[in-house]
């Protein structure tokens, strides 16, 4: 994957955080995608670039079942999140619409918000700072799944 | 060798006897339920997907909760799209105005012990109260699984929490679980069950495991469950077969990690702002002055609660700059409340009892709160702006603590 920018978050980072619910009712993601983040950073879409990744510490994505959460972070083309570990509801919603979810335990404490980092999936690596660490590998079913695109795109393609 | 309740009820869905913790399978769903925010999403990916009809639609139970009543335009657009998706598509359990899906689900007999439940909702683990495998997905999977009635999971290791004696006066099950949360930690059961067991559990009403089985998602856990007994077999409406009497961790099943508590030694706790482990005793918060108090949701929205809250609020009144909201869990709950007597005393006390549903808990309506005020609440989660602005200090606690403190105004131990 292309290098990107870090946008970095804390511990326990709940899905009210990545989309509060008072936006759930708009009618599209691409309509919520502009209060991503928006207690604890309301200029985040409009910093965010496509291509850009969001780095997590533990449990990222905890709390609520949303997959608006994940929706709205891939809509401002977030190219993938990187957390010391994951919520499993998050994590499951993640990759059925295809956004890549890397657990990888020391890059986290290694970077701000700001650095570059390139992610290799195949490779199982994230690097930034010119220093490479190890990431969790997605087993291959999940990575089947990413590979078309998500959840949707891979029981389209079973069915043809 | 042994096997978890979880590893049981797996085994049994997809026919075979040797599931184990680690196998990833693909089961087959008994029951899913909707919610009214997610429909419209779930029924775009279901036309999205290619699927012209749903497995089975007996299976699907549609609610609207968190919407109702309407609070602004755009919530009414939901019971459109449901409505509409019910009709083409023959669904027939479709609940819209009856209460919260989560009371809904078990009260209205949706869920029985041993079942396989999927819900758009992460408190879908509150099923676990009569013994089944619930948990929540996204909007996507529930789409998949209406076409297909299939879904993979992961068969999750369990971590057993023995709890042996009785609970200490004005300590609620709600306490319990607080603090078994902040021992484990906001992901302390990511991917894991939890079982609950032990004399004090067994003792316990289906309402107060209800409470504890809707907030193991809190510590991050896949579900929890408790085994069925004569409680569950009453309040389900069934009679339990052999296998049901049998559906509880084996002796030699093996446990990822396992707790033990001595009621007895449990005080009143709350989670803190803005974490629901970051556990404190009551009486280490006492004379923080607040300003709402909220008694209801899917976690402590029940007769029980209502009845624990009015008992402590009988002749009292609540303090003058307090604003005390209570939300019955279901119609059901608010008519049961009501013959009995628990509502006239919480009016007269002063509470604003509201119709049931979601509303102040997910931020929503009914009492949202504005920068710099301090609630003291009976739900499920206390994230910064989950009841209004990001600058709300939430506390999270029992019934009975949150009407002691509804009428002290500020944080008091109940007595």
């Amino acid at each position: 994957m292309s290098v990107g920018k870090i946008f970095k978050f804390h511990d326990d980072l709940d899905t009210d955080q990545i989309i509060a619910s008072q936006y759930l009712l708009l009618p599209s993601i691409d309509e919520m995608k502009g209060h991503a983040f928006e207690s604890l950073d309301p200029e985040f879409p409009k910093k965010v670039k496509s291509g850009d990744y969001v780095v997590g510490g533990e449990n990222f994505g905890c709390g609520s079942s949303r997959e608006q959460a994940p929706g709205v972070l891939k809509a401002l083309g977030v190219q993938a999140v990187v957390a010391k570990s994951f919520a499993r509801i998050f994590y499951r919603n993640a990759i059925n619409i295809g956004l890549p979810v890397i657990v990888c335990k020391e890059l986290p404490d290694q970077v701000e918000t700001g650095d570059e980092m390139e992610l290799s999936l195949t490779d199982g690596t994230a690097t930034a700072g010119g220093s490479t660490y190890p990431c969790t590998k997605l087993p291959p079913y999940m990575q089947k799944i990413l590979s078309q695109g998500g959840l949707i795109a891979s029981l389209n393609k079973e069915e043809v | 060798m042994g096997q978890t309740m979880i590893e049981k009820i797996i085994s049994r869905n997809i026919g075979s006897d040797s599931v184990k913790q680690g196998d990833i399978v693909t089961v087959s769903v008994d029951r899913v339920m909707l919610d009214d925010i997610m429909i419209p999403f779930i029924v775009d990916k279901f036309h999205e997907m290619g699927f012209s009809k749903i497995w089975d639609p007996n299976k699907v139970v549609l609610i609207y909760d968190h919407l109702v009543p309407s609070s602004q335009q755009d919530d009414v657009r939901h019971y459109q799209v449901g409505d509409r998706f019910a009709e083409e598509y023959g669904l027939t359990h479709v609940h819209r105005s009856d209460g919260i899906c989560h009371q809904l689900m078990t009260e209205a007999g949706y869920v029985k012990p041993g079942d396989v439940v999927f819900g758009t909702d992460s408190h879908t683990t509150t099923y676990g109260c009569v013994g089944a495998f619930s948990t929540g997905i996204g909007y996507t999977e529930m789409a998949a699984i209406l076409g297909t009635g299939e879904l993979w999971i992961r068969v999750p290791e369990t971590i057993k929490i023995v709890i042996q004696g009785e609970l200490p006066e004005h300590v609620m099950s709600k306490d319990l679980i607080l603090k078994i949360i902040g021992d484990l930690g906001a992901d302390g059961a990511t991917y894991k069950a939890l079982e609950f067991t032990g004399s004090t559990v067994e003792n316990m009403t289906i309402s107060s495991r209800m409470t504890m089985a809707n907030m193991a998602i809190e510590a991050g856990a896949k579900c929890a469950v408790f085994a069925p007994d004569e409680k569950t077999a009453h309040y389900c409406g069934v009679e339990l077969s052999e296998w049901e009497k049998n559906l509880k961790g084996d002796e030699d099943a093996v446990y990822c990690k396992t707790l033990i508590y001595q009621a007895k030694e449990l005080v009143p706790v709350m989670a803190c702002p803005s974490q629901v482990d970051k556990i404190r005793q009551v009486s280490q918060l006492e004379g923080t002055v607040i300003d709402q108090v909220f008694i209801g949701s899917c976690t402590n929205g029940r007769l029980e609660d209502l009845v624990a809250a009015a008992k402590m609020l009988e002749g009292k009144k609540v303090a003058p700059f307090v604003k005390l909201i209570v939300t019955p869990a279901s119609r059901k709950v608010y008519q049961e409340a009501d013959a009995c007597g628990a509502l006239k005393v919480l009016a007269q006390a002063g509470a604003v009892i509201t119709h049931p549903g979601c509303g102040l808990c997910c931020g929503r309506t009914g009492g949202i709160l504005c920068d710099g005020e301090r609630v003291v609440a009976t739900n499920n989660r206390n994230f910064l702006g989950r009841m209004g602005t990001s600058k709300v200090e939430i506390y999270l606690a029992s019934p009975v603590v949150a009407a002691a403190c509804a009428a002290a105004g500020k944080i008091v131990l109940p007595s």
